[in-house]
């Protein structure tokens, strides 16, 4: 256990400086100039200079990732060029945003896919089962955002139920800002949960054909304690494995979603600061999120262990690529 | 009058609606506002996105002059100027009692100082051009201040009503980005980055309190989730509403106003003309007359915009209308094509930036220079990329953009500009202009350079961009037609 925590941290370390490594060059081989996206059609070159001396975009390309990987090290994010404020605040402020709205919409795609398919399972071949596969179905094949209009069209301009888009911040009450996360978590959590039910459904399925549930029913266990006591948890590795998955897509989709429903979150802050080549912002959020995935993927494979005491992590050298 | 009667009567019904479903009108002493575009920072003179203004202007930060709703230069933080005879000498009269509103007094100093950090060595000022005419700055007395420029500039009183004029304090200039102080009504609440800006009453403004308490200007750039805001009631007003397809369904419903006014913003086909062969003026009026303005003006912009033949707009005191140099006639196009040596038409390539007047104009303009032989390749390009690629290194054959700094001729003038027009008869011209003393010679010389401009046709004029406004038909104060992108919370109230 000690031993296989060792080298995940190893692998962090090593992704981290990879990530770090990468997206630098590739904000750097992208053409636009921080300078001249601040300072617009007018400026002139000497004043071009002078903000490109203040920003310390003159120095070489060495330094400058010298620079801000050794403010990293320190804890230091540095200052985001387009907000000229220190950009660990800016992803803190946007981390209260996107982590409640990934939680509730994992929370929510959990407690949808799996009742859903373990009922379907149980009813495999009947109607119950077409007709909420079918409907998982539906749910892959619709994407989120377009999800995300119809809700608003419904619920903020025909309904006046919930406010249309934006995020009133946390100061404005639990209530409100819970409001303005709901549509967005069931726009981002409807797709995830088709995905997981058809899996959680198939797990089901194959568990309930299982020895040990067959032994359970002749002991005299009833069809429905069988299934939830017996083949669910057993059924829980490929579902939990596929929540791992889903939690990169999550990353992905909040971007897609944030902008949809204009929240101020991490995604929105990647896709602005990639726009304005707000160079320093981009850096740390996309070593920050290839952080987080890793220890996503870790905690995924620790719960293996917890799941099925047969799983031992420690002869499991291979998952270490995986991240 | 009958057809008065029934809107009246739905007007007193969503009156009487609007206030049951939302808070109490009589009570409404904020407003919220959309914008597309979030401000990256609160210092107009440190940054050039509009949206820096468009929270802002006259609302915290305030400059000598201003521009009034009608696009005129009228009195600000100085109360009343003169002017010497030889152009070269203004003389500012301050108002008096001015505080900024972390309590230091406004005078002379601050003006000496603001108009010294914009011109200076180590200016990031985005519009250090309004300054370059300065020689000097005097202060004879704290209310008054005296300006002595290098040669007479006619455009410099309407140069000191830009946002990146306005006058900041040496004490908090430097905090400015994030901390704004100055001496309008309003001052920052708090900013919710990402999100919104709120502006709250600024306490020590020496004028009168304005109506609204405060304003939230809320950032909103998808088009759909703009449109779902108004109608929803989320949003009182959208200065620059992004969606002109979105009209008509805002303009059914009655809580709602719809105003097209004018902006300063024209849209144009820049031509390279270091590149072969917009250096040939056949060419280029070859290309004027294969283009359909009224077309464009339908496919892109839903019909609001307003079809020009020079780099002015129809909102410009000085505007001279020149739409119908060259009408649309392909036949014509086809002739001047083979008479510039081009009688088969030419390949050519056109970089289009994210904007809709841009990518969906782009099609529209490449299937009308199709007509006439022109084989355009469109290449599409995010700003950053169309900035440092065609704007900065030049690198672009053609490109369609919007100009929005209002009054730019001068760019004509500048040898270095991305498009790279050379013209000795419009740089004698342009000189003529800014030494001009007497306001009737300065507007006849403006309107000289818009007819030697469509003369020499160095980019193709298409339209001048709409301001499509939207706001609560309660809401009062808003300005139809905006040389500057602006919101002056200051003029706004709630309808009794």
């Amino acid at each position: 256990m000690t031993g296989f925590l060792l080298r995940r941290l190893l692998g962090l370390a090593l992704m981290l400086v990879a990530a770090s490594l990468v997206v630098f060059a590739v904000m750097n081989v992208l053409p636009g100039d921080p300078a001249l996206l601040m300072l617009g059609t007018g400026a002139s070159r000497a004043t071009l200079a002078a903000l490109r001396h203040q920003m310390g975009l003159d120095l070489p390309l060495w330094q400058q990732y010298l620079r801000w990987a050794g403010g990293l090290l320190r804890g230091d994010f540095g200052i985001s060029y387009t907000y000229q404020t220190p950009v660990a605040g800016l992803i803190l402020a946007r981390l209260g945003v996107t982590l409640p709205l990934a939680a509730m919409s994992i929370g929510l795609a959990v407690a949808i896919a799996i009742p859903v398919g373990v009922v379907a399972a149980t009813h495999q071949g009947k109607a119950a089962d077409a007709a909420l596969m079918g409907a998982a179905q539906l749910g892959v094949a619709v994407p989120n955002f377009w999800l995300g209009l119809l809700l608003i069209l419904l619920f903020a301009v025909r309904l006046g139920w919930l406010p249309a888009s934006g995020f009133p911040g946390w100061s404005g009450g639990l209530g409100a800002g819970l409001a303005a996360l709901l549509m967005p978590a069931v726009a981002l959590a409807l797709p995830q949960a088709a995905i997981l039910a058809r899996v959680t459904r198939s797990a089901v399925i194959e568990a309930a054909g299982e020895d040990y549930v067959r032994t359970a029913r002749a002991k005299g266990l009833a069809a429905r304690a069988a299934i939830w006591g017996h083949a669910l948890p057993n059924a829980l590795i490929p579902v939990v494995t596929i929540l791992g998955f889903q939690f990169s897509y999550l990353l992905a989709g909040t971007v897609v979603i944030e902008n949809v429903f204009t929240l101020p979150g991490m995604g929105r802050l990647l896709f602005q600061a990639i726009a304005g080549r707000d160079l320093i912002t981009v850096q740390d959020i996309v070593v920050l999120l290839t952080g987080s995935v890793i220890v996503v993927n870790t905690l995924v494979d620790l719960a293996y262990a917890a799941i099925d005491p047969r799983v031992s992590l420690a002869g499991m050298p291979g998952r270490d690529d995986e991240g | 009058m009958r057809a008065i009667i029934p809107s009246l009567a739905a007007l007193a019904v969503a009156a009487a609606i609007v206030p049951a479903v939302t808070a109490p009108a009589w009570a409404r002493d904020s407003v919220s506002i959309g914008m597309t575009l979030e401000p990256p920072i609160l210092d107009p003179t440190a940054g050039a996105a509009a949206a820096i203004g468009e929270v802002t202007y006259q609302n915290i930060f305030q400059g000598l002059t201003q521009i009034d709703a009608a696009g005129q230069v009228v009195a600000s933080l100085a109360t009343s100027w003169s002017v010497s005879a030889d152009g070269k000498t203004y003389t500012f009269h301050l108002a008096k009692g001015v505080v900024f509103s972390d309590g230091e007094k406004f005078g002379c100093d601050d003006v000496k100082f603001s108009l010294d950090r914009a011109r200076g060595k180590d200016s990031v000022n985005p519009q250090k051009a309004l300054f370059a005419p300065i020689a000097s700055v005097a202060c004879p007395d704290a209310a008054t201040a005296v300006v002595t420029l290098g040669q007479p500039t006619a455009s410099f009183l309407f140069g000191m009503a830009m946002p990146a004029a306005v006058i900041v304090a040496p004490g908090s200039a430097a905090g400015d980005k994030t901390k704004p102080v100055g001496t309008g009504p309003y001052m920052l609440g708090n900013w919710v980055k990402g999100d919104h800006v709120t502006l709250v009453r600024n306490p020590k403004y020496s004028g009168k309190a304005p109506a609204m308490a405060s304003a939230t200007f809320r950032f909103i750039a998808d088009p759909a989730a703009a449109t779902a805001a108004m109608l929803a009631g989320n949003l009182d007003a959208f200065t620059l509403f992004p969606a002109p397809e979105a009209i008509a369904q805002l303009k059914a419903d009655k809580k709602l106003r719809v105003e097209i006014g004018s902006t300063s913003g024209k849209i144009i086909v820049s031509l390279n003309e270091a590149k072969k062969p917009f250096g040939n003026l056949l060419v280029r009026r070859a290309m004027a007359y294969a283009i359909d303005r009224n077309a464009y003006n339908q496919a892109v912009l839903d019909g609001y915009g307003t079809p020009i033949g020079s780099h002015d707009v129809p909102g410009d005191a000085g505007y001279v209308d020149l739409a119908s140099t060259y009408p649309y006639n392909a036949a014509k196009a086809k002739q001047l094509l083979a008479q510039a040596g081009y009688p088969h038409g030419f390949a050519m390539t056109m970089v289009l930036p994210p904007p809709a007047y841009a990518r969906r104009g782009g099609e529209v303009i490449a299937a009308m220079l199709g007509q006439v032989g022109i084989k355009v390749k469109l290449v599409d390009m995010e700003w950053a990329q169309w900035l440092s690629q065609a704007f900065t290194h030049h690198d672009y054959e053609a490109t369609i953009v919007s100009h929005v700094e209002p009054r730019d001729l001068y760019q004509y003038a500048n040898p270095h500009y991305y498009w790279n027009y050379h013209s000795a008869t419009y740089d004698a011209l342009y000189k003529k202009y800014q030494a001009a003393t007497d306001p009737a010679a300065q507007l006849a010389l403006w309107g000289d350079l818009q007819k030697q401009l469509a003369h020499d046709e160095p980019n193709i004029f298409l339209c001048a961009m709409p301001k499509i406004g939207v706001w609560n038909a309660n809401l009062r104060g808003m300005w139809k037609n905006a040389l500057i992108t602006v919101d002056i919370v200051g003029q706004m109230s709630w309808a009794k």
